[in-house]
């Protein structure tokens, strides 16, 4: 693909967010992390998409918003590489990539039923560490149990 | 240490945990004083365990202190729905420190949050017993003349007893050895061999409890739990694995001790109570010791 063509297709929306190179496989965990099935704004999404990086991909465009970057690292656990562009007037403002939070509060559910969090008005506390296989991990500030991403579950 | 909560072994940094140590040998010496004269402890014990809360309770009322509180949550308040958050409020105006076990893990991290007056955690469902953990490290310097650079084998259920995590965890900040005597299903968790790894500290897994034997300095022993399995099958096939007797130790290092955090089932054969390398009922009893430091110093009377 030529860059004039790739320009034409980020640049379909003409104000607004879009969020590329997500794991084709997450891009429906992404609508919800950040409550894109709840908006109000024009929504475009894409799945199964060719990349040369990763095989295939998925991509979402959201006419008319920007991310706080708080808001859209909260994707980072679903599609850690995915790149964030900024479109102002059809023009690309910004280019960047998520970053994986040092602390998480209150997104994911512990995975653990005897958690406190699981079990009161608690609201969840996590650090997020790599494990020996750098598989990326929660570990709960109250039980100090380790969520896996196979486990993970959105408030 | 004044006014800071005690929840997991891994909130005292090594000096911390050496100054409790030297704190409760002090302690050993003359267990009778009257520094807590004039204070309170709440004794919250939201499901019961005798053994520890009289430890705790022995402790306060040797050095002169009262204790209020409740030994299990059928009698408190909380049997009527109480979150967690308000009986501790409300205990709080009443008492200068609050001793909990509480069967919910991470109970009491969360306790210490909202408490204004600072907590030590006797047990949090399978999380953390920090104060076993400290009086297993105060048996362990007790008995070998020094933490560092010993070989410690832990034996039995080492994926969900919470006293081995924290004496491995704790252990780490002392440059043991570790040797880990399990079933393959009840192996030490990754969480915890980490903590390990990161030490860059050498660790041997066996399934085999006489390979070990020769070769170590504390043989920790502990219980497998029915409960723990889901399937009463699989229990049945590790019940038996690791049951020491008094000839299995012929072999033994002279300075090994077996410790256990007690009660025992059966891992331990009776006949290895009067051999002098066992020591888990004056490991029980230095408890007393260390629990009376740790509330000295946390009241900043010491
Ligand atoms: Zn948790």
């Amino acid at each position: 693909m030529n860059d004039k063509r790739k320009q034409l297709i980020v640049s379909a929306i003409q104000n607004g967010t879009v969020i590329d190179h997500i794991p084709a496989k997450s891009v429906f965990q992404v609508v919800r992390i950040l409550g894109l099935d709840n908006t109000e704004k024009q929504v475009y999404f894409g799945v199964n998409l060719e990349s040369k990086k990763y095989g295939t991909k998925g991509i979402i465009k959201i006419s008319d918003h920007w991310f706080a970057s708080e808001e859209i690292n909260k994707i980072a656990l679903v599609a850690p590489s995915a790149t964030l562009i900024e479109i102002r007037d059809y023009e690309v403002t910004s280019k960047s990539s998520v970053q994986i939070p040092e602390h998480i509060e209150g997104i994911v559910k512990c995975f653990n039923p005897n958690c406190i969090t699981n079990k009161e008005d608690v609201s969840t506390r996590f650090t997020v560490i790599r494990d020996e296989h750098d598989e990326l991990k929660l570990a709960c500030h109250y039980c100090e149990k380790n969520t896996s991403r196979d486990n993970l579950m959105f408030i | 240490m004044k006014n800071k909560s005690l929840v997991s072994i891994s909130d005292y940094s090594r000096e911390e945990i050496l100054r409790i140590l030297e704190l409760a040998a002090e302690f050993e010496q003359q267990p009778r004083q009257d520094l807590l004269k004039g204070k309170v402890v709440a004794s919250l014990f939201f499901e019961p365990s005798t053994r520890t809360r009289l430890s705790f309770e022995s402790a306060i009322q040797q050095l002169g202190g009262s204790v209020i509180g409740f030994a299990s949550a059928d009698t408190s308040s909380v049997r009527k729905g109480e979150s967690l958050k308000d009986t501790i409020l409300t205990v709080s105006n009443y008492s200068d420190l609050i001793v909990m076990r509480h069967p919910v893990d991470g109970s009491a991290r969360y306790a210490s949050e909202v408490s204004p007056v600072p907590i030590v955690n006797a047990g949090d469902g399978a999380n953390q017993h920090p104060t076993q953990c400290l009086l297993d490290l105060y048996s362990i310097k007790k008995t070998q003349g020094r933490l560092e650079g010993l070989d410690v084998a832990f034996v039995g259920d080492l994926k969900y007893g919470r006293t081995v995590h924290s004496l491995v965890i704790a252990l780490t900040q002392f440059n043991a050895r570790f040797h880990l005597v399990s079933p393959p299903e009840l192996k030490l968790p990754s969480a915890v061999k980490r903590y390990i790894k990161e030490a860059k500290l050498e660790y041997y897994q066996y399934t085999d409890l006489n390979e070990v034997i020769p070769n170590c300095d504390i043989l920790y022993m502990t219980r497998i739990q029915r409960e723990r399995f889901p399937d009463p099958l699989d229990y049945e096939k590790v019940k038996n694995s690791y049951n020491l007797n008094n000839q299995m130790l012929a072999n033994s290092r002279p300075n090994l001790k077996v410790l256990h955090p007690l009660p025992r089932v059966n891992e331990i054969n009776v006949d290895v109570d009067s051999n002098p390398k066992a020591y888990y009922f004056e490991q029980a009893l230095n408890g007393v010791y260390v629990r009376q430091a740790i509330v000295a110093s946390i009241l900043g009377l010491k």
